[in-house]
């Protein structure tokens, strides 16, 4: 069924042959200009316009005033909390995404799907939901885990570590998703060779498994992170959204642009986004890495 | 080790046994299956009747239309013009080629809060499309529901572009070549040949850029002026509900998206099946 049957059978005239040629050749004339026309076209005005539009309004009074932004001490403490919320939820999320991949990647059982789609979750929950279930468990009000929580004393609603769980959530599966794909195409040759030289599961782990998969899982590391530097659904809902206190620098731009404190809105704005035009030319050189990578396989034994 | 130690012990199956598997299940059971649970306990607690009430009355309603319609439109707008940058991006080349293919990616890595903003600014009275926009159409779009739907087709570009690249690119040329060698005009070659190996893709694509827009909150609730039956969508109605201590409306809202979120996730699932036993059944017949 690759050609569809109504098309013109090979045993028509002769004569029809050439007219096919031409179109073969005029074709990539005109699409070859207005198709890449239409995408540029489409993708300056969507996403590269409001990108600009945010850089031009931060420098607009010069370099000075925006670094001035930087000593305002609830965007310092913005900076600083979102900083320690990723400190924790990448590192966390790291942990997991490496050991599902490892138990999961190259073994056939019943369910793997559901599994992979269940890691898959926290992509179409909407961050706001993901607040709200968060709510649902620890406010000492209305939580399921509400009378616990009270009673042990701990602060985890309108405190870091509801920020820390909701950050979690959103961000966990990016890792396992990079490293799964990967290790699935690895063979099991070299970690049974290392077995059969004696080498304990540890040993397997950081010298064979974890090197073969060292770029998706870098690259992992920079999708968690960038999206656990700008989370702002999720947190919004569970944070309390207090300035100098709870409140992430996702968070601060907000409440400073509903402010009218533009030139903050603008500063924590572009801080924000350079981690992620630095997260996308990683990934465009560990891209480069990969490719490198397949052409020469490692002969690092 | 000596052999009979090995078969003895039978061998490994995985590297690293039972404890990648413990720590998988635990941190999916806490993380995330036990408020999923949560939320799903909670919403059967509200009772049949309470729970269609709060579920179908008229606020929120209005915000199924606003979230799930302009969803819709941005998820199929942005599978036409993906389809054609992934197009550009595989069949093409040209200069700022690698520029295009880098900022496709740049929803996806925009804190949303940060596209929430440039989104505001750029369509604003006062900015680079926003006063064009109003002086020649007369047309507001930031604080306004047309401004949730720019913002909707923005955070949903990349998927359809993503989904569709990679079977673009594997597509064999020479199916095209034969077709037109055949006779057929390139029009027939791209919606008889082409397009129907892509459409699995493009489905895929549409579907998840919509389920992201049905669920994007950052960047629409900046650029929203957040009125109910104006331009209210509905998890920005679940943060109001939980402001005013509504935590019961709020959990019924809530339980509506999260089942429209698994339901998103089955229909992807199946669309993706369908792409893989369609470029099987091709892979077969050649």
């Amino acid at each position: 069924m690759a050609l569809p049957s109504n098309l013109p059978s090979v045993h028509e005239p002769v004569p029809r042959t050439p007219t096919p040629r031409k179109n073969n050749a005029a074709r990539p004339h005109v699409a070859g200009l207005l198709i890449p026309l239409i995408a540029c076209v489409y993708v300056g005005v969507v996403i590269l316009l409001p990108a600009l539009e945010v850089v031009v309004g931060a420098f607009s009074e010069g370099i000075g005033p925006f670094l001035a932004n930087f000593s305002d001490p609830d965007l310092l403490s913005a900076l600083r909390l979102t900083l320690f919320v990723a400190m924790i939820a990448v590192p966390a999320n790291t942990i997991f995404g490496l050991a599902a991949a490892t138990a999961i990647a190259r073994r056939q059982f019943r369910g793997k799907a559901l599994l992979l789609t269940i890691i898959d979750l926290p992509f179409s929950i909407s961050p706001v939901v993901v607040g709200l279930m968060l709510v649902l468990l620890y406010s000492p009000t209305h939580g399921i885990f509400g009378s616990v929580v009270e009673s042990t004393g701990w602060k985890i609603l309108f405190s870091w570590p509801a920020i820390v769980l909701a950050t979690i959530i959103v961000t966990f599966p990016f890792m396992a998703r990079e490293v799964i794909p990967t290790l699935e195409e690895e063979g099991w040759d070299q970690e049974e060779a290392a077995r059969t030289l004696g080498a304990n599961n540890w040993q397997v782990f950081w010298k064979v498994t974890l090197p073969s998969v060292r770029w998706a899982a870098l690259y992992g590391l920079i999708l968690t992170t960038a999206r656990a530097l700008g989370e702002f659904g999720a947190v919004s809902v569970v944070s309390g959204n207090i300035a100098g206190l709870t409140q992430t620098l996702p968070l601060f731009v907000e409440d400073a642009y509903k402010q009218y404190h533009t030139q903050l809105a603008y500063g924590a704005a572009v801080t924000l986004g350079g981690v992620a035009i630095v997260s996308l030319l990683l990934k465009l050189l560990l891209e480069h890495l990969l490719e490198q990578d397949k052409k020469e396989p490692v002969s690092d034994n | 080790m000596p052999l009979s130690a090995v078969l003895r012990r039978g061998l490994p199956a995985l590297p690293l046994p039972s404890w990648p598997w413990r720590i998988t299940w635990l941190y999916l059971g806490l993380i995330l299956l036990l408020p999923i649970g949560g939320l799903l306990l909670k919403a059967s607690n509200v009772g049949p009747a309470q729970f269609w009430e709060i579920a179908t009355s008229p606020v929120a309603l209005a915000t199924y239309r606003i979230s799930f319609g302009l969803a819709l439109f941005a998820g199929l707008l942005n599978g036409v013009f993906g389809l054609v940058i992934a197009w550009a991006l595989v069949r093409s080349s040209f200069p700022g080629q690698r520029l295009l293919d880098a900022l496709i990616d740049l929803p996806f890595a925009l804190p949303t809060a940060v596209a929430g903003l440039a989104l505001t600014a750029v369509y604003g009275s006062e900015g680079w499309l926003g006063a064009p926009l109003l002086k020649f159409f007369g047309l507001k779009v930031s604080y306004t529901w047309v401004g949730v739907g720019v913002a909707m087709v923005f955070i949903s570009l990349p998927f359809v572009v993503r989904a569709v690249e990679p079977v673009l690119r594997a597509l064999e040329r020479e199916q095209e070549e034969a077709a037109w060698s055949l006779g057929a005009s390139p029009s027939q070659t791209l919606f008889r040949v082409v397009l129907p190996q892509l459409m699995p893709a493009i489905l895929a694509g549409v579907a998840q850029g919509y389920s992201r827009a049905v669920g994007e909150y950052g960047s629409v609730v900046m650029i929203s002026s957040n009125v109910p039956f104006k331009d209210l969508i509905t998890p920005t109605l679940i943060v109001q509900k939980l402001e005013e201590y509504d935590v019961q409306g709020a959990t019924v809202i809530g339980a509506v998206m999260l089942l429209f979120s698994l339901l998103s996730l089955l229909v992807i699932n199946g669309i993706q099946f369908w792409g893989r036993q369609i470029s099987a059944d091709i892979n077969t017949a050649i």
